[in-house]
C-alpha cells in the first residue's frame, strides 16, 4: 500500500514491517521540513523493521535534502531497523559524496558551549579585573611620563588636535551645561523656597542655591555631561581607530600613540571643563535668581549679594579643582577603555558604554571621598 | 529572453546621484553558468553587483532576475528573490557579535521551519564545506581574513540560493586559499548547479572559474569585452583587453609604443 506523505514523498509498507520511501522531485529547503515532519510521524507510529529511501524520482537534491535522509536514518537507528539508499542517480552519489552522508553513520551531538560553572565564572572575572587592573597601571605610567615629556619639551604636544578638543568638549558642550545648569538652580530655588517661605528666610534660597552649586553640584552635574558627550566620543574615537589598525599604524611609524593621541584630549579637558562648571554654576544662580525676583519678592541686588556672602573662596577653588580632577577621570577612561576594545564592530559599543559608565562611577566616588576628607580637614 | 537567461540587465546605467559611472550596459547571464565581471579598480564592478541585487536603484535600465524585474518588485516579490541569492560581500559581511554557528543559522532559522537540532546540523554540514568545521563557536574577530570569507559563503549559501554573487572572493588573500575558494565555488557549481556572479580582477581565478566574463572600463564606462576568458586574452581586437588579461601596464605599453 502506497500513502502519500508530502509532494515529494511517499510512503510503501511492505508486509513484514518493512517501510520504502519514495522521493521525487525536488528535495531543497521548500520541500524538506514537511517531508521530515511527516516522514518522523510515520516511522514513530509504526516502528519499521527495515527502511529504504528510494531516490530515483529526485530532480534536484542538496544538503537540507540529505539533512531529511539524515533524519530517517537517525529514526531507523532508534528503532533498531536497518537502512539502505535505492535509485541512486550519478549526481545524487556526487552530492552525497559532497556532505559526507556515508561517513555521518554516528552523528556526535553538536557540542554547544556548555555554561561555566560558578567558580569557573568568578575565576575568571578575578582575572578579568586583575588584567584591567595591570592595563591601567601601565597606562598611567606612559601617561605619566609622556606628561613628563610634555613639560620638558611643551612644543611636541600637537596642539591643533588639542585645541579641536577643546572646542569639541568645552564650546560644543556650552549650550547644554547652561540650559541645565540653570534648571537646576531654577527647581533648588522652587524647591527649598517652599520651605525656607515658612520662617520667612526666603533670602537664603540665595545661599543654598550658590553654595550647592559651586561646592558640589556645579562640578558633579558638569563631569555628568562631559562623560555622556565627550567621555563617550573619546572611547568610540579611539576603539574605533585600534580595530581599524590605526592605532597599530601610528605606533609603527615611530609616534608616540599616548603623545598622539592620549595628551591632547587630556589636556583638552583638563582645561575647559572647570570652565563649563563656572558657566553651570553661574547658570543656576541666574535660575534661582529668577524664582527669588518672581516667586519670593527678593530683589536682585539683595539676591546676588547673599549668593557671594555665602560661600568662601576656598569653597569655589575647590570646586574647581574638583572639576579638573573629574576631567581628568573622564578623558583618562574614554582613552584607556577605548585602547581596550578589541574585535569588531561591537567592541566600539562597549568601550563606550564602558567608558561612560566607569567615568561616572569613579566621579561619585571621589565626589565621595572629597566630601569625607573636606569634613575632617574644614 | 531565453530559456536559459536567468540574469538579463538591459540598457542599465548605473552611478551615485546623478553622476553616471555606467552607461547603457547591457548583458545576460545564463542558468548555472559561472560569469565573471571584470575591470580594473574604479570602472564600476561593485556598483553594477550592487545594482543587480537591487540595493541601488538605476539612473535608468532595468535589471530581470528569474523573470522578476528587481527594482520595479513591490516588497513582497523583492524579499522572495532575495532569498533565491546570496552574496559574498568582501569583507565577509559576518555578523560581529554572532559566532560563526549562529551567522550561518540566521536565515535558515527565519526562512525555514525547521528545530534547531536539524539546524545545527545543517550549519555542520555547511561549516564542513568550507572548511570550517571546529570553528563553530569562534567570532568573527577570532579568525583570520580568509576564514571569514568562507563562513561568508556558507552564510550565503545558507539557504541553498539559485544565485551566487560574490564581491571580490579572492582579493587580500594568499594564493592557496584563493585557489581553495575558487575550488569550492567550482564544485557548488557542479554539484547544486547554482549560478555565480563574481565581481573579481584575480586573473587567476578569472581563467580557472568562468565560462564567460564582461569587462567593464572606467573611460567607456561601458563593457569593453565579451566571451570567454581564454580567448579574450589571446584574440581580443582591444589592446586594453589583451593588456588587462596578460598583465601588462598600460604606461608600459604607452612607452613600449613609442620606441617602437
Amino acid at each position: 500500500m502506497i500513502r502519500k506523505l508530502t509532494d515529494c514523498c511517499s510512503i510503501e509498507d511492505i508486509p513484514g514491517g518493512d517501510k520504502k520511501f519514495r522521493f521525487s522531485g525536488r528535495l531543497d529547503r521548500k520541500s524538506v521540513p514537511a517531508i521530515i515532519e511527516a516522514a518522523l510521524k510515520s516511522m514513530h507510529a509504526n516502528p519499521p523493521s527495515k527502511v529504504t529511501a528510494d531516490l530515483s524520482g529526485v530532480s534536484y537534491l542538496d544538503d537540507f535534502g540529505v539533512l531529511a535522509l539524515e533524519r530517517i536514518r537517525e529514526a531507523a537507528a532508534e528503532s533498531q531497523a536497518s537502512f539502505a539508499l535505492e535509485g541512486l542517480g550519478a549526481k545524487a552519489k556526487e552530492i552525497l559524496a559532497l556532505f559526507r552522508f556515508d561517513e555521518r553513520k554516528k552523528r556526535e551531538a553538536a557540542k554547544r558551549r556548555r555554561k561555566p560553572g560558578l567558580m569557573v565564572g568568578v575565576g575568571r572575572a578575578t582575572i578579568d579585573q586583575l588584567l584591567d587592573l595591570r592595563f591601567q597601571v601601565a597606562f598611567v605610567g606612559s601617561v605619566l611620563l609622556c606628561c613628563l615629556h610634555l613639560m620638558l619639551h611643551p612644543r611636541s604636544l600637537r596642539w591643533e588636535d588639542t585645541l579641536e578638543s577643546m572646542k569639541k568638549t568645552g564650546a560644543d558642550a556650552l549650550p547644554i551645561v547652561a540650559l541645565i545648569g540653570f534648571l537646576l538652580g531654577l527647581i533648588m530655588a522652587f524647591m527649598s523656597s517652599v520651605q525656607l517661605k515658612q520662617f520667612g528666610a526666603n533670602i537664603y534660597v540665595a545661599s543654598l542655591v550658590a553654595l550647592a552649586m559651586v561646592r558640589e553640584l556645579g562640578p558633579i552635574i558638569t563631569a555628568i555631561i562631559v562623560a555622556g558627550r565627550s567621555g563617550s566620543a573619546f572611547a568610540s574615537e579611539i576603539a574605533a581607530m585600534k580595530i581599524s589598525d590605526e592605532v597599530d599604524a601610528l605606533y609603527t611609524m615611530g609616534f608616540d600613540v599616548t603623545r598622539f593621541l592620549v595628551a591632547p584630549k587630556i589636556i583638552a579637558a583638563l582645561l575647559v571643563v572647570p570652565i563649563l562648571s563656572i558657566f553651570a554654576n553661574l547658570f543656576a544662580i541666574l535660575g534661582g535668581l529668577t524664582v527669588g525676583v518672581l516667586m519670593l519678592d527678593l530683589t536682585a541686588g539683595a539676591y546676588m549679594d547673599q549668593t557671594f556672602k555665602s560661600f568662601t573662596a576656598f569653597d569655589f577653588w575647590f570646586g574647581l579643582f574638583k572639576s579638573a580632577f573629574f576631567a581628568l577621570v573622564i578623558a583618562w577612561m574614554g582613552c584607556l577603555r577605548g585602547f581596550q576594545a578589541r574585535g569588531g564592530a561591537e567592541a566600539v559599543g562597549k568601550a563606550t558604554t564602558s567608558a561612560v559608565v566607569s567615568s561616572i562611577f569613579l566621579i561619585i566616588l571621589w565626589d565621595s571621598i572629597f566630601a569625607v576628607i573636606i569634613q575632617y580637614w574644614g | 529572453m531565453s530559456e536559459h537567461t536567468l540574469i538579463k540587465v538591459y540598457n542599465l546605467t548605473a552611478g551615485y546621484g546623478e553622476q553616471a559611472i555606467l552607461e547603457k550596459v547591457s548583458f545576460e547571464v545564463y542558468r548555472e553558468e559561472i560569469f565573471a565581471i571584470l575591470g580594473g579598480s574604479g570602472c564600476g564592478k561593485s556598483t553594477l553587483l550592487k545594482h543587480m541585487t537591487g540595493l541601488i536603484p538605476p539612473i535608468s535600465g532595468t535589471v530581470t532576475v528569474c523573470g522578476v524585474d528587481v527594482h520595479q518588485s513591490d516588497q513582497d516579490s523583492y524579499r522572495r528573490f532575495l532569498r533565491n541569492i546570496g552574496i559574498l560581500y568582501q569583507s565577509g559581511g559576518l555578523i560581529s557579535s554572532m559566532t560563526l554557528a549562529e551567522n550561518v543559522a540566521l536565515p535558515i532559522k527565519e526562512y525555514t521551519p525547521l528545530k534547531e537540532e536539524e539546524i545545527n546540523y545543517l550549519v555542520e554540514m555547511k561549516l564542513e564545506q568550507v572548511d570550517l568545521k571546529g570553528f563553530e563557536h569562534h567570532l568573527p574577530s577570532e579568525i583570520s581574513g580568509g576564514m571569514k570569507k568562507r563562513a561568508g559563503l556558507a552564510r550565503a549559501m545558507a539557504l541553498n540560493p539559485d544565485i551566487l554573487f560574490f564581491d571580490e572572493p579572492t582579493a587580500g588573500l594568499d594564493p592557496i586559499t584563493s585557489a581553495e575558494i575558487d575550488e569550492l565555488i567550482i564544485k557548488i557549481n557542479r554539484s547544486l548547479g547554482t549560478t555565480m556572479v563574481i565581481v573579481t580582477h584575480e586573473l587567476q581565478s578569472i581563467f580557472r572559474l568562468a565560462k564567460r566574463v564582461i569587462m567593464l572600463d572606467k573611460m567607456v564606462k561601458g563593457i569593453i569585452a565579451e566571451g570567454n576568458p581564454h580567448y579574450l586574452r589571446d584574440h581580443s581586437g582591444n589592446p586594453a583587453v589583451r593588456n588587462f588579461f596578460n598583465r601588462i601596464s598600460t604606461s608600459h605599453n604607452a612607452t613600449h609604443e613609442s620606441r617602437s
